[in-house]
């Protein structure tokens, strides 16, 4: 048993391994980094694997450290990941994603009228705010339009 | 006209102007513009989100013809895509005002326009009927009902008839309210109101000079 879950989350000798994802957020996490074909370090990923309180997704990107700034955009979708540094198989950095105020070009905005979701050379910029009543919104800079759900759903 | 994209035709005229004045449909257009242009960019309407040329207009009527602080006002009509009374409702919580959205169910205030009323402490209230709200404010702020946002022309014609103001209507109305209107009006007023001591629409139309005048002058820095 031991041998096969070794299979399935290898230690990675150096980059980021993003742990605690919400379970089944792994691709929107892939989607939320910009990583795609392109990219070219090894990525692994396994989705609801047993974490020790729920199922958890963990992401791992082998050779590649990426910026606080990228990283931070997972807490749109999936707010108690944390973020993992590797160096040499060590865990040299621990952190929590912590919600961006502001993104851009990371998400669609629900608003088909909107600026932003016509041919012109501009991303979409939205200020992000948390509150209990509401969780995460979205307010679009440009239509002032809230996204206040299925975040996920308009992952660019 | 040839498919060129907006921020390029901002870019060319931003060498050919002093000043833009930009109307367009799309959401949030005229904030993009104001990225790429290098003169100064006064919105004059974009898409269903904001007309705030309008509403400093409709912010000078009501100073002239009634008040502004804790004024007591219902906005009919298009509340939903109705771009004046979105930017009128935010301007108008910054004096402290009490505001009625009388609308049908399809045509209501955007949540999130009444959220942000609601943080700022605004008292709000929201109906379908006209008859039930007119003796209790001081301003009523039409707007037209636009035929295109019903797919069913019955249901047009239903919601069109149950928020108009006539004679009838007024009979209840305090003796000192004043209505206001952004233009152009299809049946929403009746033609009967016009000579009331009411109307004030087309004196609303007339401040929209003198005020744009002295937006322009201040976006051009001639007085400060």
């Amino acid at each position: 048993m031991k041998e096969k879950w070794n299979l399935k989350i290898q230690a990675i000798e150096n980059g980021t391994v993003i742990d605690h994802i919400k379970a089944g957020q792994a691709l929107n996490v892939l989607r939320i980094l910009g990583i795609s074909s392109a990219f070219r370090a090894t990525i692994s990923f396994v989705m609801n694997a047993s974490g020790a309180r729920s199922k958890k997704d963990v992401v791992k990107i082998e050779g590649k450290e990426l910026s606080v700034e990228e990283l931070n955009r997972i807490a749109l979708i999936s707010p108690k990941a944390t973020i993992n540094i590797i160096r040499d198989f060590e865990v040299v950095q621990k952190n929590n994603v912590v919600l961006p105020s502001y993104v851009e070009g990371v998400v669609r905005c629900v608003n088909s009228k909107c600026i932003s979701n016509s041919s012109e050379p501009i991303k979409s910029k939205f200020s992000v705010f948390q509150s209990e009543e509401e969780g995460v919104t979205l307010h679009c800079l440009y239509c002032e339009h809230v996204i206040s759900e299925d975040i996920a759903e308009n992952l660019l | 006209m040839k498919g060129e994209n907006l921020a390029d035709t901002i870019r060319v005229i931003s060498n050919y102007a002093d000043l833009i004045v930009l109307r367009h449909p799309l959401d949030g257009s005229v904030r993009m513009a104001a990225e790429f242009a290098s003169v100064p960019v006064i919105n004059g309407g974009d898409g269903s989100v904001h007309h705030p040329t309008q509403t400093f207009l409709d912010l000078y009527t009501i100073r002239r013809e009634s008040h502004l602080e804790g004024l007591k006002i219902a906005m009919a009509g298009d509340l939903k895509y109705g771009r004046t009374v979105h930017s009128l409702c935010h301007a108008l919580s910054l004096y402290g005002a009490e505001m009625t959205f009388v609308s049908p169910p399809e045509l209501r205030m955007p949540p999130e326009i009444v959220r942000d009323l609601q943080k700022n402490k605004i008292g709000i209230k929201e109906t379908d009927s006209l008859e039930e709200i007119i003796g209790d404010v001081e301003v009523l702020y039409m707007t037209r009902v636009q035929r295109e946002r019903f797919p069913d022309p019955e249901e047009y014609e239903k919601v069109k008839n149950r928020l108009r103001v006539t004679g009838d209507l007024l009979r209840t109305a305090d003796p000192d309210l004043k209505i206001l209107h952004p233009l152009p009006r299809v049946n929403e007023i009746s033609p009967e109101v016009d000579s009331t001591p009411h109307a004030c629409y087309f004196e609303q139309a007339f401040y929209g000079v003198p005020i744009r005048m002295a937006l322009l002058a201040l976006a051009l820095g001639v007085i400060e």
